[in-house]
């Protein structure tokens, strides 16, 4: 294994982890109802497949991927749909989103389910399909649909598969806890991801604060040549993708490309057991392992929870005190606060922190920046922060985007080291959502504009095409009403007069020339002598014509 | 219903300004002690009677600017500006040219531009250089060394002397006083002396920099050190002081030995060391980027090199830090570090 590098900046909170790691994973019991949100995801919400009342099966599709960057929703268990409609979800922003109320009627029964042990001989697009059916995402904490990075794409070679097992948040030890517990699911899974993506090597990336986890990996993986373990030295905010590259590959993946750029591809280590599940064993993704912890549980573990599972459920088994002054879905430095136990356990929640101020105490009164520059040396991304909360302060927001505004990960570094007390993140946050929104004005007012040119410049094209019509209408009346063009003609002058009267004159023969050709002729059918004398005539009357002229 | 009281992250290390500043208090502290012991009681009482003053000055302009008192009078930043001063300022310094010095720190150069984080300018230096330019007669009343001092004043002559201007029997300030190594170099060059000439038997010259301040420079080694062990600093403005006073001097002193000082001699004489370790890296005015401190401090030697052989001052620690001051916002401006994900681009 070649050796590690380290990214710039990090820090080291207290991880009290020990907490939640000294007794093994317990399923939760069965709640009284599964609240399932639509949108567990990144990419649009899945399309619901059942109606008030049905009767499902565990296991059984309940809703289907709405697009290419989506995927489906499964019944946790057998039961009864009771409503589809509004309930309240986990979200920073705390508001209500379309939910299936799933009652369990405690038969836990499956669907049919044909199980495969031939996965590693499967094609590559079935393999993706299996998983993006069985409604799979990243289990790490964003929730991108996992079959997506299963296809690199057929230009892209992947030299290195990372499994994601670092889990540098504090408090947080449901990957730890399903790698001591689930090391041979977790190896089956990677051989299934590596197949995929016809990955040259596979890594295991854990931190060295899990010794026991990294033990288990290892001896699992004691007969894999193309797999390995590594044991990076603990540092927030090491499980970033991007960073995590860095350190197992020193490959920086560029500020707008992806990992595939670099020929690597990161997957987390619950996502890899829970792609084993649906490609051997047929399972949808219906359930997952949570950490609930914080000292205002009386008896912190990890559970394995059905997706939908209410939080209240989570507090109740772990004995949690009455006394909760933060409820936060994830970890200290990234999690959001929950607004409402009655919000669901979603298929990317992989920590419910409850503590008191005593643990996580209100943060003392903001003091002005001192420009220490400690948050800068705490960026992993190099960025300078207190040059970033300036120009957010002064709603500079085109120097903000200067220094880099958007390469911010708000892993949070910064806010926890600054002498300051300043809410680096919130300001942060803050110049982004404004930037969006201006960007999202601006985009309508773009829309607005395109749309009046497009008027104007119809309704000049009308104008004129009007004006053209009116004009030609104006020219044809004057040709009809000659008259009054012979007395302007002849009041202009003698010489128009006599022109006047050569046209008029013209016309006449014309008009002449025209009824004749209507009429019978009677000049078809003469005799040379005729036609000389009417030739004569008509000379002398030419000479005649000419000599007036 | 939960109310949430705000948003990731939601842990904070348990540093803060006040824990900050009260480091850089316990560093001074040596520095205090050595100097106190060298040059009289003089010092101790000025450092006391600055600090006195100026947590009153800065609860008055709290006060006046409508903002909390005990949040930022606990924040220890003016203990800081005041310590700095009345290390700076002559041992026997009368108490009304110590109120007008921190006064005009506190309120001009601190909280006129919006106070604690808001100042361009480090205000002790501010402050130093009003009293020098305006008092010079005062400011350069400078003391020998304990072992040089015959008449070697008691803790209460000291304080009735600074607080009333009585000194003790015969003594006049005049008798009292003594250039200060820097000072007499720059005097006896100018009179066309080659520097073996001047040091040889002086009592005023150590071993290698100036008698006493070679232990007041080792104090603030010391207290620096402690200050970036503790990573209170960082160790690029220091470094960057004192690598362009050695270069630039020692370049010097290769090519003329009789008419510059050496590097040493710079090094361990005057303000040079307290400066590169305790004024030059006050956060506040300094420049914030791994680049822009190295050119900062490299930009503090230069200067002060060049004032003490060229210019009109024999020291120049205020002058050199303030220049560079107004230099800290470009030069961070054009040393942005190379942001992760952007190859060699920027």
């Amino acid at each position: 294994m070649s050796p590690l590098w380290s990214f710039p900046g990090g820090i080291h909170p207290p991880m009290h982890k020990e907490e939640s790691t000294r007794s093994p994973i317990v399923k939760l019991p069965l709640p009284e109802r599964l609240i399932l949100p639509l949108h567990q995801h990144i990419g649009a919400p899945s399309t619901p497949d059942v109606n008030l009342g049905d009767q499902v099966l565990k296991g059984q599709r309940i809703a289907h991927a709405d697009g290419y960057v989506s995927v489906a929703l499964h019944a946790p268990t057998s039961g009864t749909i009771t409503d589809i409609g509004e309930y309240p979800i986990p979200h920073p922003s705390g508001l209500s989103d379309l939910c299936i109320i799933l009652s369990p009627d405690g038969q836990e029964k499956w669907i049919s389910r044909e199980t495969k042990d031939d996965y590693l001989f499967m094609d590559a697009s079935h393999l993706r399909n299996r998983v993006r059916d069985a409604g799979i995402v990243g289990l790490g904490g964003a929730g991108f649909p996992a079959f997506i990075k299963l296809n690199p794409g057929p230009r892209n070679v992947i030299e290195t598969l990372i499994i994601n097992g670092i889990e540098c948040e504090p408090y947080i030890s449901c990957d730890d806890m399903l790698m001591r517990e689930r090391t041979a699911n977790i190896v089956s899974g990677v051989k299934i991801i590596a197949h995929a993506v016809q990955a040259r090597q596979s890594i295991i990336a854990i931190e060295d604060n899990k010794p026991e986890a990294y033990q288990a990996m290892l001896e699992a993986t004691a007969n894999e040549p193309d797999l390995s373990v590594v044991q990076c030295p603990t540092i927030y905010p090491q499980g970033s993708e991007k960073q995590l590259i860095y350190v197992v590959t020193g490959k920086e993946v560029p500020s707008d490309g992806l990992p595939l750029n670099v020929g690597v591809v990161v997957h987390n280590v619950g996502t890899a057991a829970a792609i084993y599940s649906a490609i051997a064993k047929a399972e949808p993704l219906i359930s997952r392992i949570v950490t609930v912890t914080g000292d205002a549980i009386r008896k912190p573990q990890n559970l394995e929870v059905l997706i939908g599972t209410p939080i209240r459920s989570l507090l109740d088994f772990c004995d949690a005190q009455t006394q909760i002054d933060q409820l936060i879905m994830g970890g200290p430095m990234m999690g959001f606060t929950i607004h409402t136990p009655l919000a669901s356990v979603l298929k990317t929640t992989n920590c419910i922190l409850a503590t008191t101020y005593n643990s996580l105490p209100e943060k003392n009164m903001e003091m002005p920046c001192i420009r220490c520059g400690a948050c800068a040396d705490a960026c992993p991304i190099k960025l300078l922060p207190q040059q970033l909360y300036w120009y957010a302060r002064a709603k500079d927001f085109e120097k903000i985007q200067d220094y880099n505004l958007f390469d911010c990960i708000e892993c949070g570094c910064c806010a926890y080291v600054c002498p300051s007390n300043i809410p680096l993140v919130h300001y942060y946050r803050y110049a982004k959502t404004e930037i969006w929104s201006k960007e999202r004005e601006q985009q309508k007012a773009d829309i607005a504009r395109q749309r009046h040119d497009f008027r104007a410049e119809r309704l000049a094209k009308e104008k004129a095409e009007k004006a053209a019509r009116h004009k030609r209408k104006r020219n044809e009346l004057k040709e009809k009403s000659d008259p009054s063009k012979k007395e302007t003609l002849i009041k202009n002058g003698a010489k128009s007069k006599k022109k006047a009267a050569i046209l008029e004159a013209m016309e006449r023969v014309q008009a002449k020339k025209e009824a004749h050709k209507t009429e019978p002729k009677n000049t078809v059918n003469l005799t040379e002598e005729q036609q000389r004398k009417i030739d004569q005539i008509n000379k002398k009357r030419e000479t005649r014509k000419n000599n007036e002229d | 219903m939960l109310t949430p009281k705000h948003s990731s992250p939601y842990k904070y290390a348990s540093n803060s300004v006040t824990s900050v500043m009260m480091w850089v208090v316990l560093a001074l502290l040596p520095v205090i002690g050595v100097q106190t012991y060298i040059f009289g009681w003089g010092v101790v009482v000025n450092v006391l009677f600055t600090v006195a003053v100026a947590l009153g000055v800065e609860g008055l302009m709290l006060a006046m600017r409508k903002r909390p008192i005990f949040p930022f009078l606990s924040d220890g930043s003016v203990v800081i500006t005041a310590i700095l001063l009345g290390l700076a300022l002559p041992p026997l310094a009368p108490w009304w040219l110590m109120v007008v010095g921190i006064s005009f720190a506190v309120i001009f150069a601190k909280h006129l531009y919006g106070g604690l984080g808001y100042n361009p300018f480090n205000p002790a230096m501010v402050a130093y250089a009003m009293l020098l330019v305006s008092f010079p007669l005062e400011m350069t009343m400078w003391f020998p060394p304990h072992e040089l001092n015959n008449n070697p004043l008691n803790l209460i002559e000291t304080i009735t002397v600074i607080f009333t201007g009585q000194l003790p029997g015969q003594l006049s300030l005049d008798s009292l006083s003594m250039a200060t190594p820097l000072d007499s170099l720059k005097t006896e060059l100018g009179l066309d002396k080659s520097i073996s000439q001047i040091t040889t038997g002086n009592p005023l010259f150590g071993w290698f920099g100036g008698a006493g301040w070679e232990w007041v420079s080792f104090a603030a080694l010391a207290g620096g050190c402690g200050l970036i062990y503790k990573k209170i600093i960082s160790w690029h403005i220091p470094i960057a002081v004192i690598g362009s006073i050695t270069l630039l001097s020692g370049v010097f002193y290769l090519i003329d030995a009789e008419q510059y000082a050496s590097p040493l001699f710079h090094i361990f004489s005057g303000a040079t060391l307290l400066g590169a370790f305790f004024i030059a890296t006050d956060p506040v005015t300094a420049s914030t980027t791994p680049v822009g401190r190295l050119i900062y401090g490299a930009g503090i030697g230069l200067l002060t090199y060049v004032i003490r052989t060229w210019g009109g001052y024999p020291d120049a620690i205020a002058f050199a830090v303030l220049l560079m001051n107004i230099s800290a916002p470009t030069i961070d401006y054009y040393t942005r570090p190379r942001i992760f994900g952007y190859g060699d681009k920027k």
